[in-house]
């Protein structure tokens, strides 16, 4: 956990728009350029992935990131890493301490695995992220959608193998900052889940700001 | 030396050798089982499962491992696809942790390591590494780079502290462990025994590992791990869902 706070003034960024609660968002952040997300209420979910803006098939990948920093949990200086060995963001600033990257995203099979098999009505991230690639990446399909980041969950993992979604280490007004090596598309689903404490039963809006460097 | 933890059933369809450095794939049909050994030690085999009826559906790590509230592959666990759907299970195995959050080596990360270790010098005893195994295998069923997602390396432990640091466990294949996969669909199942990026030995030698295909029956409705959770016991009823219009084929 390394917490650090950021400088940066709400007031001086270029872009500055609320997610609300259930609700996809993509935006190109260009090389340098910082972004912040801001857990508005508290312990809410923002399952987020990254893809190289000139060739979207280079994505995030958890695996990569999770073994070049030998750690399950992603915190100040991080280094979200790509499908391709490459350096896509590095977290500069973080007011929770912990965030998921081995969780994945909800969606409407794996809820009916996880909670019921009547449960394949419910809003889940993954149907955000296809209809937000579907309207506005075209270059994306449901082979893009891959391990994703949870910010502001918290999925511990014990020594002997076990690993469960736990209640959120967020607060009102919490946020995580990070700043782009390359340019890159950020596709952010803001979690509707209500069956586990992911979201404290309670789906809230976060803000998205972004600041040139 | 492993003695395995149940008797080996089914007639045996397939056995061949996997070489050090060699990626395979095979479509394993549902019920028909894959063993696969480790002949020397240290092994560490890639694994990537799809739908071979649809591709687009394949292994989520993070769906598995939520489902059944582990973070890492041992016998009783179902792999998952991303449509709540069990591609396989492990049935059996002798070790207990197989990872599935530190993915592979790409040819960077292995030339560093390793050094070049070309065709021109080494002929077909040349360095290979996960990723360039895993593209051209996949290559092979019109898959691609977008088709590679976080994959299983079986034989493989990267142990977690409470603080969320992992450490690589040195020696942790012996020689004879083993795991055993039951395909619960036609899965598509795509290997490479290519040394794990986090193996501190900068020796390239990944050992043999023997492959075995077997025939054998679908999950009953007693089967131990469509029983070990409710999750599992859902993830399964969506399967045979799957194969409710092959008659006679639901369990």
């Amino acid at each position: 956990m390394s917490l650090r706070e950021s400088l940066r003034e709400p007031t001086l960024a270029r872009f500055n728009e609320v997610v609300e609660s259930g609700c996809a968002f993509s935006h190109t952040l260009c090389k340098g350029q910082v972004l912040r997300i801001v857990d508005l209420e508290g312990n809410q979910a923002v399952d987020t992935l990254f893809y190289n803006a000139s060739d979207p098939s280079e994505r995030y990948s958890a695996t990569d990131t999770i073994r070049e920093q030998s750690n399950i949990f992603l915190s100040t200086g991080s280094r979200l890493i790509s499908s391709e060995g490459n350096l896509l963001l590095t977290i500069v600033a973080d007011t929770c301490g912990r965030h998921d990257t081995v969780g994945g995203a909800c969606a409407a099979e794996s809820n009916q695995v996880r909670y019921s098999l009547d449960k394949k009505f419910m809003h889940n991230c993954r149907d955000s992220f296809l209809l937000e690639i579907q309207k506005h990446l075209p270059a994306l399909s449901k082979r893009d959608l891959t391990a994703n980041i949870n910010f502001f969950m918290n999925v511990p993992v014990t020594p002997d193998g076990r690993l469960w979604f736990d209640d959120g280490l967020s607060a009102p007004g919490r946020y995580v900052e990070m700043q782009a090596a390359m340019d890159v598309i950020v596709l952010i689903s803001n979690c509707p889940q209500l069956n586990n404490p992911c979201n404290a039963y309670n789906p809230t809006p976060v803000r998205v700001l972004v600041w040139d460097n | 030396m492993h003695s395995p933890t149940v008797t080996i059933e089914g007639e045996i369809q397939i056995s061949e050798t996997l070489h050090g450095g060699q990626m395979w794939s095979t479509v394993v049909r549902r019920g028909q089982r894959l063993r696969l050994v480790d002949t020397q030690g240290n092994a560490a085999v890639s694994a990537l499962f799809y739908n071979a009826a649809q591709p687009l559906e394949r292994y989520n790590m993070p769906d598995t491992l939520k489902a059944q509230q582990i973070a890492c592959l041992k016998t009783g666990c179902a792999i998952y696809s991303d449509m709540g759907r069990v591609l396989c299970s492990v049935v059996a195995d002798s070790l207990g942790w197989h990872d599935t959050i530190t993915g592979h080596a790409d040819s960077k990360a292995s030339q560093l390591k390793y050094g070049l270790g070309t065709y021109q010098v080494m002929r077909n005893a040349r360095i290979r590494n996960t990723r360039d195994n895993f593209l051209v295998e996949l290559g092979k069923y019109g898959l691609g780079r977008r088709d590679i997602v976080a994959n299983v390396n079986f034989f493989v432990k990267v142990a977690p502290d409470q603080d969320g640091s992992l450490h690589f466990v040195a020696d942790h294949s012996k020689a004879l462990d083993f795991i055993e996969l039951r395909a619960d669909m036609d899965t598509l199942v795509v290997l490479s025994n290519t040394p794990h990026p986090m193996d501190p030995s900068r020796t390239y030698n990944p050992p043999p590992v023997e492959l075995q295909l077997r025939s054998g029956k679908p999950a009953t409705s007693d089967d131990p791990v469509r029983n070990l959770c409710p999750e599992n016991q859902r993830g399964f009823a969506l399967n045979d869902r799957l194969y409710l219009t092959e008659a006679g084929q639901c369990h």
